[in-house]
Parts: C-alpha cells; sequence; structure tokens
C-alpha cells in the first residue's frame, strides 16, 4: 500500500512541477519524459526491501508478469519492474497505449480494462481525479483504470490488462456504473 | 532558411521515399489533424501528408482553447511534435485554405482532409447579442489564450463588477475560472500579459453562470467543475430549490457517471453554504433553469448591455437525457455589463465544401465527404475527407478524436486498399502547393520557423518567471518565424 501511495505523491509531484514558474514543457523524443523524476522518487523504498530480502531477492523478484491484449484481442506478456507505471512499461515494450499527458493525470488516452477483479481489488482506489478523467474515457466498465496509476507490485503479478478498443462491444453493453 | 528548407524536402525526396507518394494534405493542426496525420503515417509507408493551418502556428485550440492553468492538457504537443518530424510529414502555416489556396486548386494537388474545427459560435438569436459588452466566449478564450484574432478584442473589465456567463459547459466554466482566479495565480501560467494586465484591473466581483436545464443536465465534466469550486476566496452560491431532482433526473444519473459526479459535486457545495461574505470577497453564482429572452441596453451607456432578461424554464420531453427547456412565462433579469455567450461552436463552410448549415458539419460517413446524400446510393466526394468538430460537431475532449480519426484513417484504409485513392503523378503535392503559394507571395511558416517562435516565446516567458509569454499579433509571428 505504501508504494502506491508513494507514488501518488510522486504525481502530485509532477503536477506541482508542471505547474512551477519555471517549467518550460519540453519537446522530447521520450513520451513519459517527466517520470525519470517520478521513477527516482519511488525507487527508494524498493532498495531497502531489496536489501531485506537479499538472499531470496534475484532480480526476477523485482519483476512482474504484465499481459496486454491490444486491440485486435493479440496478447503481449511483459516483464515489469517493480515500480513502474503500466503506462510507462506499455511504451517500453512497444504497446500502442495512448499518453498524451504523459502520466500527469490530465487526460484518459490511457484508459485500461483490468480483466481479473481480483486484480482490480488489491489496487488501490482510485483517486477523485483519476475518475474525473475516467468519466470521459471511452468504452468505461466497472474495472477500468488509467495506465499511469496502475504501479507494478508483488500483489498484481499477472494482471491481464485490455486495451479498450478491443472491447468496444462488450464496454458498451456490459457497463453499469459503479457507485460510490 | 527556406532554401535550406526546400532542399530538405527534395533530398528526402530522393532518399527514403517511395518515387511516387500518395500524397494527403491535411487542412488544419489541432487534435483532429495530428492524430489523422500520425494514424496514417503508422498505416501506410507510401503516404506523405502535408499539414497545413490557416495560422502561423501549429496545435490549434491545444493552444488558443486549453485554458493556461491546465498545462498537463498540453503536454500532448509533444506527441504532435514528433508527428511534425517525421520524414514523410510537413507543417505548412499561414496557409488558409479558401483564400490563400482554395479549395478546388487544394484537391488537384492532393488528396484532402479537412480537420479544421469550429471557428465560430452559434448565435442566440435574441434582441440585444449586439450590444457592446456581449462576447462569445470563444472570442474571450482567444484574447486570454493570445490567438493573433482577438488580441484587440480588450473586453471591457472596469465599468462593471458582474459578468453573466450563458451556459454551463467546460468553456463557460473555464471563462469563469479566468475571471475569479487570484491574478496571482494566472501570473505564473502561459496566459497574454495584455489579458493578465487586464484581469489585474478588472472589477469583476461576481459571475453568473446561467443554463437552461438543471444542475443533473449541466454540460460541464467534474475536473472543471471542482477547479471552480474551489477556487481561493470565491463564494458559491446555488439555489436550494435549484437541487431537487424528479424521477427522471434520478434515471438520467443512474445512466450517465458524469451527470451523477457534476452533480453530486454541485449538491455538496451548495449544502456547505456560502460562508458569511467576507468584504471583497468574489461570487459564483450558479444559476438553473432559465433561458435568456433578451439583453437590455444600458440608459446611461448607449449602445452597452446593462443586463440579461431571463425567463424561467421547467424540462419536457420524455427522451431522457434529450429533455428540453420549455419557458415558463415567468421572467427575472440580471444586471450586469459584461456577458459571455458559451453555448457551443459552430463550423464554417469554405467555397465548393458541402456542407450541412443546420447542424454545422459537414455532411459525411465514417469521415468520407458526401456529394449527394439525397438518393438512396450516397455518393462521394473522391479523395476527400474530413475528422474531428467538422466532422462530428463541436463537442468533446482531445481524446475524442483518436476514435474519430481512427474512423476517418480506416475509411481512407478501404479507399487505398480499393483502389480508389492511388498515387498518381498528376498531384503535386507539397510541391506543387508551395510553388502556387511562392507564386502568391504567401510567405509559409513551416514546424522550423514555428520552432523559431516557440524559442522566442519561451525565452519571454522565462524573463516572467510564466512557461512562455505568446507573441499575440500576426506581425510578431511572421515577423519571428522569418527571422
Amino acid at each position: 500500500m505504501f508504494i502506491s501511495k508513494f507514488s501518488r505523491l510522486g504525481a502530485h509531484a509532477i503536477k506541482s512541477m508542471v505547474k512551477a514558474p519555471y517549467f518550460t514543457p519540453r519537446t522530447s523524443y521520450l513520451p513519459v519524459v517527466h517520470n525519470h523524476y517520478l521513477r527516482t522518487l519511488r525507487h527508494e523504498p524498493f532498495c531497502t526491501g531489496a536489501e531485506k530480502n537479499a538472499d531470496e531477492g534475484s532480480e526476477e523478484k523485482k519483476k512482474i508478469s504484465v499481459t496486454f491484449v491490444d486491440k485486435d484481442g493479440e496478447e503481449k506478456h511483459i516483464k515489469v519492474p517493480v515500480g513502474t507505471s503500466m503506462l510507462e512499461a506499455a511504451h517500453e515494450n512497444d504497446i500502442e497505449l495512448e499518453g498524451a499527458c504523459e502520466g500527469s493525470l490530465a487526460c484518459s488516452t490511457c484508459h485500461v480494462i483490468v480483466m481479473d477483479v481480483n486484480h482490480y481489488n488489491r489496487l488501490e482506489d482510485p483517486t477523485d481525479e483519476e475518475n474525473d478523467m475516467l468519466d470521459l474515457a471511452f468504452g468505461l466498465t466497472e474495472t477500468s483504470r488509467l495506465g499511469c496509476q496502475i504501479i507494478a507490485k508483488p500483489e498484481i503479478d499477472g494482471i491481464r490488462l485490455v486495451l479498450p478498443a478491443a472491447t468496444r462491444n462488450f464496454a458498451v453493453d456490459g457497463y453499469k456504473p459503479k457507485p460510490h | 532558411m527556406a532554401i535550406f528548407g526546400k532542399l530538405r524536402w527534395i533530398s528526402r525526396s530522393f532518399t527514403s521515399l517511395p518515387a511516387n507518394p500518395l500524397r494527403i494534405c491535411v487542412v488544419g493542426s489541432g487534435p483532429a489533424g495530428f492524430y489523422t496525420a500520425e494514424k496514417i503515417l503508422k498505416a501506410h509507408k507510401g503516404v506523405e501528408v502535408d499539414i497545413v493551418d490557416r495560422l502561423p502556428t501549429p496545435f490549434g485550440l491545444v493552444r488558443s482553447g486549453v485554458a493556461p492553468d491546465h498545462p498537463e492538457t498540453k503536454i500532448v504537443i509533444n506527441q504532435f511534435s514528433r508527428v511534425s518530424q517525421n520524414d514523410r510529414c510537413s507543417f505548412i502555416g499561414n496557409v488558409s485554405v479558401g483564400s490563400s489556396v482554395s479549395l478546388p486548386e487544394l484537391r488537384q494537388m492532393y488528396n484532402a482532409l479537412l480537420a479544421y474545427g469550429a471557428e465560430s459560435d452559434r448565435a442566440l438569436g435574441i434582441p440585444g447579442e449586439e450590444l457592446g459588452g456581449v462576447y462569445a466566449a470563444r472570442e474571450f478564450v482567444w484574447w486570454y489564450n493570445g490567438h493573433p484574432d482577438c488580441r484587440n478584442l480588450a473586453p471591457d473589465l472596469t465599468s462593471t463588477d458582474t459578468a453573466v456567463i450563458l451556459g454551463q459547459g467546460n468553456v463557460a466554466l473555464d471563462a469563469a475560472r479566468i475571471l475569479l482566479r487570484p491574478t496571482v495565480e494566472l501570473a505564473r501560467t502561459d496566459i497574454t500579459s495584455h489579458a493578465l494586465d487586464a484581469l489585474e484591473e478588472s472589477s469583476i466581483r461576481k459571475v453568473y453562470l446561467v443554463g437552461r436545464r438543471g444542475p443533473v443536465q449541466a454540460a460541464c465534466t467534474a475536473k472543471e467543475l471542482r477547479e471552480v469550486l474551489g477556487i481561493k476566496d470565491v463564494s458559491i452560491h446555488v439555489k436550494q430549490a435549484d437541487l431537487v431532482t424528479t424521477p427522471a433526473d434520478e434515471v438520467e444519473m443512474k445512466n450517465n457517471r458524469i451527470r451523477r459526479r457534476v452533480y453530486e459535486l454541485i449538491s455538496k457545495a451548495a449544502s456547505s453554504g456560502p460562508s458569511p461574505p467576507l468584504p471583497g470577497q468574489r461570487e459564483l453564482h450558479f444559476v438553473f433553469f432559465r433561458k435568456p429572452d433578451r439583453f437590455l441596453e444600458s440608459d446611461d451607456r448607449s449602445g452597452h448591455v446593462a443586463g440579461v432578461h431571463l425567463e424561467e424554464t421547467t424540462l419536457e420531453g420524455d427522451d431522457l437525457g434529450k429533455r428540453i427547456a420549455v419557458g415558463t412565462g415567468i421572467f427575472d433579469d440580471i444586471s450586469c455589463g459584461l456577458v459571455l455567450k458559451s453555448i457551443g461552436y459552430k463550423s464554417v463552410a469554405i467555397d465548393s465544401l458541402p456542407f450541412d448549415h443546420y447542424k454545422g458539419i459537414v455532411p459525411n460517413v465514417g469521415g468520407r465527404v458526401l456529394s449527394d446524400s439525397t438518393g438512396d446510393l450516397p455518393q462521394y466526394e473522391t479523395g476527400l475527407y474530413v475528422c474531428g468538430w467538422l466532422k462530428r460537431g463541436p463537442t468533446g475532449i482531445i481524446a475524442t478524436n483518436l476514435y474519430c480519426a481512427e474512423e476517418t484513417v480506416a475509411s481512407i484504409s478501404e479507399d487505398i486498399g480499393k483502389g480508389v485513392l492511388t498515387s498518381n503523378s498528376s498531384k503535386p503535392g507539397r510541391e506543387g502547393l508551395l510553388q502556387l503559394l511562392d507564386s502568391r507571395n504567401i510567405r509559409v511558416v513551416q514546424f522550423d520557423d514555428w520552432e523559431k517562435i516557440d524559442a522566442e516565446e519561451k525565452e519571454l516567458g522565462n524573463l516572467k518567471n510564466k512557461p512562455r509569454e505568446k507573441l499575440a499579433t500576426w506581425e510578431e509571428l511572421l515577423q519571428v518565424a522569418s527571422e
């Protein structure tokens, strides 16, 4: 739980960076440029954890398995380092997940649907800000999240994420508003 | 510089491109234009895309529509800039289709995709709309965002303490927020200096947001509403009676997550109630179930607005989500010296383009432009497509254009597959367009010229501790682009 709270702090850090007076938006070839800041922030707690479990703490332990199901229903299995967002992971693995605002919680383009409700339930509840963006997501479902807000952690190892275009039909038919 | 650019283009055509690529011209460089260009380039390796724009600057409403205090929303510019840097893509600014080059001329040189959005406004059609002090919200937005066509709007913010905004969509909320937000906060954004100066002098203390329907039907989204409700030192006013919901409202909220969350935010703000007003505190009033009947002229300032005459409404019709507001014959007035009409944008037709004036769109099926929709079999204009607001009307967010572009590009791909669109040597593309513009003494602004504007704006901004100080006149923009 600490992990995603921490990352959320990171998201706020990005926001305040973006709003900071000296910030000038850069044109970059790296789609997730702002997240480098976030990543350095996030690494700290994990280093400690890794040292503690040095015996069993192989490189494998720090990565989880994630499956993306693309628009055509094709699956792509990737390994994602703990602490990395699904948006970053998708871009690092050439998965066509849009990320118009580069993870600053200002758009809904990295919308993904979590296939397994058990995985969905192991994620922290979306913040008001994420819900505001999910309101506008195309083909919203009860297990929709923004890819930039799902941070890899051991509890969600094996998570399957569907890109919404593939699920257009069921998304429309099966959508029930989730009570708050 | 221009020679350099041309040389680069020539060398490109010798190196990486097929001898005779299919040439597509995208008209309009906003989100619809750029998303479409990106998807075409990705799907077809043998296609060249040129994006032309009327302005010397790219990105359309991302630059001139998105509010200055929403920098995160503008990050998508990074993605669009990467598209421009593709070898098979060029940005050609300062080219107005309809005057610099006619649409038939353009279509002789290219297959064309129109994505030039909506640059005009719906009218209310009520008496007094032409009075001074009554503006379209679009003009106000273009003014504070530095669109060169509204640089000299100079709305009078000092002769009145009250502004009425007609409409409750996100554009209305943006305008209200700009009028009410402390200027020290705006000073850190890329708002233009001329607007910031005027807002610093502003005497406006009260803003009314007027909607024809109720809080369940308000057209805004939760993010913008949350922001406007949270502005520092502004008291929020909502009439308790307006919050009473009918069974039809309940169904509407059950079926629509945005409507439910918007209603919850409004009623929460109402129940916490306005704190006892502090001297000089600003006020935001939500006025529901009122439609404008006419604008009132000032007695002591001829030709200027002094208020809005409103008619109370009630909702009728069973079609959920589309219930309409009908007047009850009961009227009241709000006195004000500034009115912003935020009731919708409208696309502008260009000569010889099929246009549905009622809907304000180009008639199309899946982005293919219809030349004649009266018969049983649809007749299409060969090599002419449409995307974005011009295709589906002026609604939705930036991301809506992703799906819109996907649909139009699917139609283009199908036509390429069927052989309807073929690379044809009689279509000279970019070379032909540049020659024609040159013969008319029109100086185009390419992407590297825009980068000069961009760098200059950032440097000017840096001096004022802002991310950017926009160049807001045609002269300055063209001057810096040609340096």
